[in-house]
């Protein structure tokens, strides 16, 4: 795993990804602190944070397109997977490797608050909290993108579509107001998504009666629920795209909230996309 | 050293490998031939641990590959049939990140990163990078990587594909060195190379094993199911009086090139072929007819290889009798004879022989 981190940071720092990452994240936290703390005289450095937010949505696909795609490009996973060590550890020797690039701005970040204080009253506990909870959602999203990374060979796919993914969880608040809040309109859209569901997993492992059995079961159980008691569904779908915005919790830290609900939010989603990055590589001993 | 049982691998409905059976000892070079697509590197790939399959297990000093892959693939080094090299990188680099995957650390790293660059003569691009080398030197640093930590059994997926003559022998050279102190597997479906550096030969068509032999012997199958050919002056009636007093043949054809001139070939049911065309020669000399030209068809790995691999594919040919193939193995090979027999439609290579060889 250590020798896996070591190349992949070093593969890092020999290209440009690690480079770009670091210029744009630096550059628009810059950006931010001009405009409001130097500019509009504000204390506040978690704005700043909250503003650098949406950068995520082109910095992060940049980052972690390559992780695994590449590898399939030019064919050194199959080294990988001769060596003496487990997918496990190459996933997750990638995934610490992406984690310490991303440290490296964020260490030079971390003192602009202070830099700040000696001019002014800063609240240093709101700022480095939200600190703490922008670098694991940025942990979080980064996790998305190897997952992402991990199910083609293609760099531009993976970005290409980890890119409207992320743009999608950062909307997702916004687009709740517009879904349908009734309790019909919540159960049609969350069949939609079982048989979507199948779809996927059909396309991951080619197997009909699995991914048939996964969809049919789910739609049965949704449209049964509903049959039961229809009050649940009272406005669900913009519950759950609430719920599953890891931008909305990171508000939270802003306002100055140590949400540890948030911070177990993120560990669950870094936990589950590389679990299921791990698959992914794993899959493809099986085809 | 690694035992093969039963290995199976579908991909969908179209099965790559099929109930393979093998076994490998330690310290020989081994040739693994077979035409493109005969499932060699897909047996190769699962042998190291890159692919599961379908059914069956593959045992590497004990280890199974995939009950115990760590310990497994330790005791392996491969090289794909395209080298796994990151084109950003020097050799050193590349090679220290797969030494230290595999377990090896500080001095004993340096070290052996040392001495496989020495092996592998990469010593003079170590520090270029690796997108910049040329093809043989990139295999050169895929083999590198291959030695590293170690490894008793060494698996090369086509170590010479793409390189040109000089590359090929140098290749070559390295990968006969490296059989004096490792187990080398190699595939290949270019058939001199696997004469000139394997001690033993799997020949593999259609995920079948249908040969497992030294190159000697294989080629003496070929040559116990001997044909011979001469020239005679002499009128058919004649010929055929003659033939009939020696029996030394199965079946024979005549072909009258011009008046009084015949072409015959025997299909002689020995390996001696040598005796045939003396007793041939004599009974000959004594009716005062004069043999022009006498060839006794000596087959090579090609023929063997074309038989084989095409036998599933072509119907219709016969059959090679049971006592030629065994008349040209010893006795220890009895296994590799049995193996023969499970493809049932071995053709007589007396059709091929005009068939288009890809060569090397």
């Amino acid at each position: 795993m250590i020798a896996v981190w070591k190349h992949e940071l070093s593969n890092h720092f020999h290209s440009l990804t690690a480079y770009i990452f670091s210029a744009f994240l630096l550059a628009f936290v810059g950006l931010g602190a001009m405009l409001y703390n130097i500019q509009s005289a504000v204390a506040n450095f978690e704005y700043v944070l909250s503003f650098v937010c949406l950068g995520f949505v082109v910095i992060i696909p940049i980052l972690t397109m390559k992780v695994i795609a590449e590898e399939r490009r030019q064919k050194t996973d199959q080294l990988l997977y001769s060596l003496p060590i487990t997918t496990s550890q190459i996933i997750i020797g990638k995934y610490l490797a992406l984690l310490v690039v991303y440290l490296v701005p964020l260490v030079i970040i971390s003192f602009y608050p202070l830099i700040f204080s000696k001019f002014g009253e800063v609240y240093l506990l709101t700022s480095y909290g939200s600190m703490f909870a922008f670098f694991m959602m940025g942990a979080a999203l980064m996790a998305i993108g190897t997952f992402i990374s991990s199910l083609t060979d293609n760099l531009g796919f993976a970005a290409g579509i980890a890119i409207p993914v992320i743009l999608f969880n950062y909307y997702s608040v916004s687009l709740a107001e517009y879904v349908s809040s009734t309790a019909i309109g919540s159960a049609v859209a969350l069949i939609v998504i079982a048989v979507i569901l199948g779809f996927v997993i059909r396309h991951l492992t080619r197997n009909d009666k699995l991914a048939f059995g996964v969809g049919a079961v789910l739609s049965i159980a949704i449209a049964g629920l509903y049959v039961m008691d229809s009050s649940g569904f009272e406005g669900l779908l913009p519950d759950i795209m609430t719920k599953l915005s890891l931008f909305e919790r990171f508000y939270k830290f802003v306002n100055g909230v140590f949400d540890l609900t948030g911070i177990v939010y993120y560990v669950t989603v870094i936990v589950f996309f590389l679990f299921l990055s791990v698959q992914s590589l794993e899959k493809r001993r099986y085809n | 050293m690694i035992t093969v049982e039963h290995l199976t691998k579908c991909y969908g409905d179209f099965m790559a490998v099929s109930d393979l059976s093998f076994e490998i000892e330690e310290g020989h070079v081994y040739g693994f031939l077979g035409p493109n697509g005969a499932g060699k590197s897909t047996t190769m790939n699962i042998m190291t641990g890159c692919l599961s399959a379908t059914d069956g297990t593959v045992r590497i000093d004990g280890y199974d590959i995939f009950e115990e892959p760590q310990m497994a693939k330790k005791l392996m080094g491969y090289l794909p049939e395209q080298p796994p090299l990151y084109m950003n990188e020097t050799p050193v680099e590349y090679l220290k990140f797969v030494g230290a995957a595999k377990g090896l650390k500080g001095m004993e790293l340096a070290q052996q990163v040392e001495e496989v660059i020495d092996q592998t003569k990469i010593g003079s691009v170590r520090h270029k990078l690796i997108s910049a080398l040329s093809k043989g030197y990139k295999q050169r640093v895929g083999i590198a990587q291959a030695l590293l930590g170690n490894p008793k059994v060494i698996i090369l997926d086509e170590p010479t594909v793409g390189l040109d003559p000089i590359q090929i022998i140098e290749i070559r050279d390295l990968i006969r060195q490296l059989g004096e102190s490792h187990t080398v597997i190699l595939s290949s479906h270019i058939l001199s190379e696997v004469q000139a550096i394997c001690e033993k030969v799997l020949i593999i068509a259609r995920g079948r094993l249908v040969a497992f032999d030294t190159p000697e012997n294989l080629e003496k199958l070929r040559q116990s199911s001997n044909g011979i050919d001469f020239m005679v002056e002499a009128l058919p009636n004649e010929v055929e009086e003659i033939l009939e007093t020696l029996a030394v043949y199965e079946e024979y054809t005549l072909d009258e090139v011009e008046t009084g001139l015949l072409k015959v070939h025997i299909k002689a049911d020995t390996d001696d072929a040598r005796s045939v065309c003396r007793q041939l020669f004599f009974a000959f000399a004594e009716k005062q007819k004069a043999i022009v030209e006498m060839t006794s068809k000596k087959a090579n790995l090609e023929d063997v290889f074309i038989e084989l691999t095409e036998g599933e594919t072509t119907s219709g040919l016969s059959v090679i009798e049971k006592t030629d193939i065994a008349g040209g193995m010893d006795a220890a090979d009895e296994t590799a004879v049995h193996s023969l027999y499970e493809t049932e439609d071995i053709p007589d290579g007396s059709d091929l022989e005009e068939s288009e060889v890809e060569k090397e």
